[in-house]
């Protein structure tokens, strides 16, 4: 198999023209899975024997959860390759997945607290899991303070980086607490062996929401990805050339 | 091995001319640990139930007073950048600093946490209070110190040290002031204590690397 185009990828101008292509489909193709899922969720599906219409926000919650993990799962891989092989792109990914993972931490734990209500009697318990993803949405905010904080982009990558490593040991700790700890959190109800202890009718439509929030956050992460490389190629003669393309066929002024 | 005793010794030694510095964390302890006791009802027995949390967010916040000051004069006088340049390991020399950092501010507080404990009417538990000080307050000096060189080149970094500090040393808050509850309310405190002495181990293997990268990388900014 000829790898050529995936190293030809980690050039910026490359990397660019190929996110500016695939972003409009992940987007269009999420769009579509989101609205069946929630359409389906929210109205087809019949309300759950015990918890009622409550469980309806399972097809919010669980993908956010899902995603709030999987991102920093990914920043931490992207960290380490910046770190290791000093690659522009994966620090540009790290910047540019902090944001994102931090909104669906932030998600994950409202919709959770709207549930925990009616169904635990309280918005909020000290419990593992609850309290570890609370940890993870600080990792996420120190990330993006840390970005922030640098005046050079490459150092301040490599050090998000850095503590995005350091934090990774979070991530199991939030994934592992239902089954390590007696938490008050229910265990998983699809993403384990064997059947998921959930009728099909209610699982497809959480399936295409999980799908459909990851290529979202794929849509996401890409168009962060590009306006970070264009911050940091400002000066370079492909994104002048762009740009003055760009003026001359009038689309931006 | 010279270079580990010169190292210790000098970083000894400028602690010996700034004492007030070094002095500064036990005070804070004694003080947050008298606020929480004037805070609450004269002699009121609940405080009890409450000592382990305030013991460990108390030492916990005194470690994190000195922690700006680890790398930041090195930086500034140019002594980093000469070890950076002698050829030795810098994880090595940050372990060093680290451990000295350690010996002035984290060993003071684990020997004043026992009579901290009795004031606050801690009875039983004491004995896991200092086992579990004397495991974790090396882990907040270590993964201080981490967060220390991440930010020690920044203008505003004195503000963002402990924001990003606090988040890493939820666990051993957790399992610190886990010992203490189980032990006062007679059950086994061990299990508590084995976590922290794994976090521990975990952070003295790969801690001053990462401190280290850090600061190379506070060169290059």
């Amino acid at each position: 198999m000829n790898w050529t185009w995936f190293h030809r990828l980690g050039s910026p101008p490359t990397f660019y023209r190929f996110a500016e292509r695939l972003a409009p489909w992940l987007g269009g193709v999420s769009v579509v899975l989101l609205a069946y899922a929630w359409y389906a969720g929210l109205v087809l599906v019949p309300a759950d024997y015990q918890q009622k219409d409550a469980f309806r926000i399972i097809y919010v919650h669980v993908p956010a959860a899902a995603l709030s993990l999987a991102l920093y799962a990914a920043m931490a891989v992207a960290g380490a390759v910046a770190l290791i092989w000093r690659m522009k792109l994966a620090e540009c990914a790290v910047i540019a997945i902090a944001p994102v993972g931090a909104s669906f931490t932030a998600l994950a734990l409202i919709t959770g607290m709207l549930w925990g209500k009616p169904m635990w009697g309280a918005y909020w318990v000290w419990d593992a899991r609850l309290t570890a993803e609370l940890v993870l949405l600080f990792l996420y905010l120190g990330v993006i303070g840390l970005a922030q904080a640098f005046d050079d982009a490459r150092a301040a990558a490599r050090a998000c980086a850095l503590l995005a490593l350091v934090g990774v040991v979070n991530v199991p700790i939030v994934h592992y607490s239902v089954e390590w700890w007696n938490s008050l959190h229910q265990g998983s109800t699809i993403l384990k062996f064997g059947r998921p202890s959930m009728s099909l009718e209610m699982a497809v439509p959480l399936y295409a929401a999980l799908l459909g929030t990851a290529l979202f956050c794929a849509q996401m992460v890409l168009r962060r990805m590009q306006n970070e490389v264009l911050r940091r190629e400002r000066n370079t003669a492909w994104v002048r050339k762009m740009g003055s393309e760009l003026l001359e066929r009038g689309d931006v002024s | 091995m010279n270079l580990v005793i010169a190292l210790l010794r000098r970083e000894l030694r400028l602690a010996a001319r700034a004492r007030t510095e070094w002095l500064m964390p036990p005070f804070f302890f004694v003080v947050v640990v008298t606020l929480f006791g004037l805070g609450a009802r004269p002699n009121d027995p609940l405080l009890a139930g409450f000592a382990p949390a305030v013991l460990w967010v108390a030492a916990l916040l005194a470690a994190l007073l000195t922690l700006e000051r680890l790398f930041r004069p090195d930086l500034e006088d140019g002594t980093l950048e000469q070890l950076c340049l002698s050829g030795t390991s810098l994880g090595l020399v940050v372990a060093i600093k680290l451990l000295a950092h350690w010996l002035l501010s984290g060993l003071s507080l684990v020997l004043l946490a026992v009579p901290a404990a009795m004031a606050l009417g801690l009875e039983s538990g004491r004995q896991a209070l200092f086992i579990g000080l004397l495991l974790g307050t090396p882990a907040l000096s270590l993964l201080g110190g981490f967060v220390a060189a991440l930010t020690v080149g920044l203008p505003r970094g004195g503000a963002l040290l402990p924001v990003l500090a606090l988040p890493l040393i939820v666990p051993v808050l957790v399992f610190g002031a886990g010992a203490v509850r189980a032990a006062q309310s007679g059950l086994d405190a061990q299990a508590p204590l084995y976590f922290l002495a794994a976090i521990l181990a975990l952070c003295i293997t790969l801690i001053p690397w990462a401190a280290a990268i850090a600061l190379r990388n506070a060169f290059d900014a």
